[in-house]
C-alpha cells in the first residue's frame, strides 16, 4: 500500500458565482522513501494538488471529487481539527519563499520547537535538544546560537534549511516541497536539494517535489507526473519519461530547455503559444491549441489517461518510441 | 567599422557604495559591488555575465547603462569615454543602448496600452514623424512576433511572455546597437522562456545587435552567448568563449557552478555524484582576504588566503583568476567524467 494515493482528485474554485474546475481527475501515489516530482508551468495545478493533500486550499477553493488516501485513511473528509492533527506531524510542507513562510517576529528556536511541543508533547528542554539536533542535521553551524536568532538574520539558504528543520521536526512520513529552491542561487539550490533528498531517503520519508525545473527532476526524483492545464498528462518513472516521452507536451518541454551537454548551436524548439488561463474552458485536450499533432478529435474529446509501456499518458496520439531490444526481438 | 571592433569596454571598473551611519552620515565602510572589472564586448557579440546574487552582475549592467557612475576605472562605448558624455552626445548614447529587464510586469506602465508603450520613445526622441509612428509600432510588434491587435492591449491583459515581447519591442524602438538584458528570461515559464530565447537570437541575427546578457541560468547563458564571464563577489574570475568555458572550465567556482546545474536527463544524472559547493557567498561589505573565493574553495592554499590572483590568460581569449589553475584544470568536472 502506498504512503499517499491520490485518485481522481478534482479541485474547484468559486469565482463570481460560477464554479470553475482547476484540477481534473488527478491520480498519483508516493511510497515511503521515494520522490515523486510534479512538473508543470504556472497555472498547471501542481501547487493546488499539493495544497489539497495537506488541507491548505484557500477560501473559495475546494475538493470537488476523488480521494486522497494517506497511510490507509481517506483524508478528504477530515474536519479542520483532524486535519490540524495530521498537518505538521505526519505530513509537512516546505514552501518556496522561506522569508514569507517563516514568522518574522518569532525566533528560529520558537518556530522549530512549537510543533514538537504541540504535536509530540515534548517538554521545553527536550524540544530544544531536538531542535539543536535538527539544525545540525540540516547543516547549520553553531545551532544553539542560531535558535535565538530571527529569520531576517539568516541568508536565504539558511532560512530554507530552517524550513526543512521545521518540516522534519515532528517526524513526518510525507513532505510536500513546493518549488523549494526556486528563489535560491544554483550552488545553494544544489546544497538544499541534496540535503532534502538525503534526509528523506535516510528517514524513509515520502517526498512530493513540485518544480518547473526538468533538470532538478532528473537529478532528484524517481517518478514524475507532468501537469498541464489542470490535468496530469503523462506519468512514468523519471528514467522512462525522459528516455521516451510520449505526450507532445512532455516532448515540447524537454526540447524547450537549453542543456549543457548538447552543442550550443543546436536550436531550441519552443512550444508555440502560451499555457491556458486556468479559468478558461478549452474543449477536448487542453493542450490541443498548441499541439502540432492535434486532430479534430483532440478539440472535442478529452483523452483519458491510459497505460502504455510503463507510462500513463492522456493523449489521443501519443508518440510511441519502440525500445531497441523490442525491435531486435521483432 | 570591422566586425571585431570593440563596442563596450570596461577597464578596471569599480563601483563602490558607501555605508553611512550615525548623525553625520559618516562613511563607515564600503560595499564593493564591482571591484575591478574589465572586459571588452565586440560589435555583434553576445556577451554573457553569470554569477549568483550579490556578485555584482546587475551593477555592471547599471554602470553600462550609465545608471550608476563608476567609483574608478573607465567605460568606453565605441571608443568614447562614457563618463565624459554630456548633452546631445549623452542622449545619443542612451539611444544606442537599451535595456530589457527581468520582470516585464513591473517594467511596463500598467496604465498604458502596448501601442503607447512602444510609441513613447519614438515620439520623445523624435525618431519618426507623427504620421509614421503607428506603422513603426506595427513593424516592431511584428518583429517581436505579436499580431497588430496587441497595440490596443494593456499589460495585465497579456501573458508573461507577451509582456516580455512588448518590453523587447520598446527597446528596439530606439534602433539600438546594444541591448542590456538583465535576467530577461528568468521569470518566464519553461515553454515561454524558449520562445523568448529564440526571439532574442533571431533579432540578433536580423538586426546585427550586440548583447550584454546577464543571467544566473548557465545553460541559458551558454545557449545565447558567444563569450561568457563568470563573476564572484564583484570580480570576474573566469572569462572565455562559451564553448571553451563550458568544455574547459578552470576556475574552481566555474566548475562548481557547472556541476550544480542538473542535466534534464536521469540517465546522465544517475552516474553523477555531485558534491555541492559548501558555504555561501560572503558579504561584499566585508570580503575575504586574498582570493575572494578561498573560504569555499576545495583547492585553497595559504597563498590564496593572503594574495588576490589577477586574471591570467591561459589559452587565447581564456582568462582565469586562480593561483591553482593548473591543478584545477587537471581534475575533471563530473560532467566531463560522464562524457568519457
Amino acid at each position: 500500500m502506498p504512503l499517499l494515493a491520490v485518485e481522481n482528485l478534482a479541485i474547484d474554485v468559486e469565482r463570481d458565482g460560477q464554479t470553475h474546475r482547476l484540477v481534473h481527475d488527478a491520480s498519483f501515489s508516493v511510497e515511503r522513501g521515494e520522490t515523486l516530482a510534479i512538473v508543470g508551468e504556472s497555472g498547471s495545478g501542481k501547487s493546488l494538488s499539493a495544497l489539497a493533500v495537506i488541507g491548505l486550499l484557500s477560501e473559495g477553493l475546494g475538493i470537488a471529487g476523488g480521494s486522497i488516501t494517506f497511510d490507509g485513511r481517506d483524508i478528504t473528509k477530515l474536519d479542520e481539527q483532524a486535519h490540524n492533527a495530521l498537518r505538521g506531524s505526519e505530513i509537512s510542507m516546505i514552501f518556496q519563499e522561506p522569508m514569507t513562510s517563516l514568522n518574522p517576529v518569532r525566533s528560529i528556536g520558537h518556530q522549530i520547537t512549537e510543533g514538537m511541543r504541540l504535536k509530540l508533547g515534548l517538554s521545553r528542554r527536550a524540544a530544544k535538544a531536538r531542535a539543536i539536533d535538527l539544525l545540525e542535521e540540516v547543516g547549520i553551524s553553531d545551532p544553539a546560537q542560531r535558535l535565538k536568532q530571527y529569520p531576517h538574520q539568516l541568508s536565504g539558504g539558511m532560512r530554507q534549511r530552517v524550513m526543512i528543520a521545521i518540516a522534519l521536526a515532528c517526524k513526518p512520513s510525507l513532505i510536500l516541497a513546493d518549488e523549494p529552491t526556486t528563489a535560491l542561487d544554483v550552488t545553494i539550490q544544489a546544497q538544499i536539494l541534496s540535503l532534502t533528498s538525503r534526509i528523506c531517503r535516510d528517514h524513509g520519508v515520502g517526498l512530493v517535489l513540485i518544480t518547473h525545473n526538468l533538470g532538478i527532476v532528473a537529478r532528484y526524483a524517481q517518478n514524475v507526473a507532468v501537469m498541464y492545464g489542470g490535468r496530469i498528462v503523462e506519468q512514468a518513472t523519471a528514467a522512462e519519461l525522459y528516455r521516451a516521452p510520449m505526450h507532445h507536451y512532455t516532448r515540447g518541454l524537454l526540447s524547450s530547455v537549453p542543456r549543457l551537454d548538447i552543442p550550443r548551436n543546436v536550436p531550441l524548439s519552443p512550444i508555440a503559444g502560451a499555457p491556458p488561463d486556468p479559468l478558461q474552458v478549452v474543449p477536448g485536450c487542453r493542450f490541443h491549441p498548441r499541439c502540432a499533432a492535434a486532430t479534430e478529435r483532440c478539440g472535442q474529446e478529452v483523452p483519458a489517461p491510459h497505460h502504455h509501456g510503463g507510462h500513463q499518458v492522456a493523449c489521443w496520439h501519443p508518440v510511441i518510441e519502440r525500445p531497441e531490444h523490442a525491435m531486435v526481438q521483432a | 567599422m570591422t566586425a571585431t571592433a570593440s563596442l563596450l569596454e570596461f577597464n578596471d571598473v569599480h563601483v563602490h557604495f558607501p555605508i553611512r551611519q550615525g548623525l553625520f552620515k559618516r562613511e563607515v565602510g564600503r560595499i564593493r559591488a564591482v571591484n575591478g572589472v574589465s572586459f571588452d564586448i565586440k560589435r555583434g557579440q553576445a556577451f554573457g555575465l553569470v554569477g549568483e546574487s550579490g556578485c555584482g552582475k546587475s551593477t555592471v549592467a547599471r554602470a553600462a547603462l550609465k545608471l550608476e557612475e563608476p567609483t574608478s576605472g573607465s567605460i568606453r562605448y565605441a571608443g568614447e569615454h562614457v563618463s565624459l558624455l554630456v548633452g546631445p552626445a549623452m542622449v545619443k548614447y542612451r539611444r544606442k543602448m537599451q535595456a530589457v529587464f527581468q520582470d516585464p510586469f513591473s517594467s511596463l506602465n500598467p496604465r498604458q496600452k502596448a501601442g503607447q508603450i512602444i510609441a513613447e520613445p519614438i515620439r520623445v526622441h523624435g525618431l519618426k514623424p507623427p504620421s509614421q509612428i503607428k506603422a513603426e509600432v506595427h513593424r516592431l510588434l511584428d518583429l517581436c512576433g505579436l499580431p497588430t491587435r496587441f497595440e490596443g492591449l494593456y499589460p495585465h491583459e497579456m501573458s508573461g511572455g507577451q509582456r516580455q515581447r512588448i518590453g523587447i519591442a520598446r527597446a528596439l524602438a530606439m534602433n539600438p546597437e546594444l541591448i542590456v538584458a538583465d535576467e530577461a528570461v528568468s521569470a518566464l515559464d519553461v515553454s515561454i522562456q524558449a520562445q523568448i530565447i529564440t526571439l532574442l537570437e533571431d533579432l540578433q541575427r536580423e538586426l546585427g545587435l550586440t548583447y550584454l546578457f546577464i543571467g544566473h541560468d548557465l545553460s541559458v547563458v551558454r545557449h545565447i552567448c558567444d563569450h561568457v564571464a563568470v563573476m564572484y563577489l564583484g570580480r570576474i574570475v573566469e572569462s572565455a568563449p562559451s564553448e571553451e568555458l563550458f568544455s574547459n572550465p578552470t576556475h574552481p567556482y566555474t566548475r562548481a557552478l557547472i556541476d550544480a546545474v542538473p542535466n534534464p536527463d536521469p540517465a546522465v544524472e544517475a552516474g553523477r555524484h555531485v558534491e555541492p559547493l559548501a558555504g555561501e557567498v560572503p558579504s561584499p561589505a566585508n570580503p575575504p582576504s586574498g582570493c575572494v573565493f578561498h573560504p569555499r574553495c576545495p583547492l585553497a592554499t595559504d597563498r590564496c588566503r593572503t594574495q588576490s590572483p589577477d586574471l591570467q590568460t591561459i589559452e587565447p581569449n581564456h582568462d582565469v583568476a586562480c593561483w591553482n589553475s593548473p591543478q584545477a584544470k587537471a581534475t575533471p568536472t563530473t560532467a566531463q567524467r560522464n562524457l568519457t
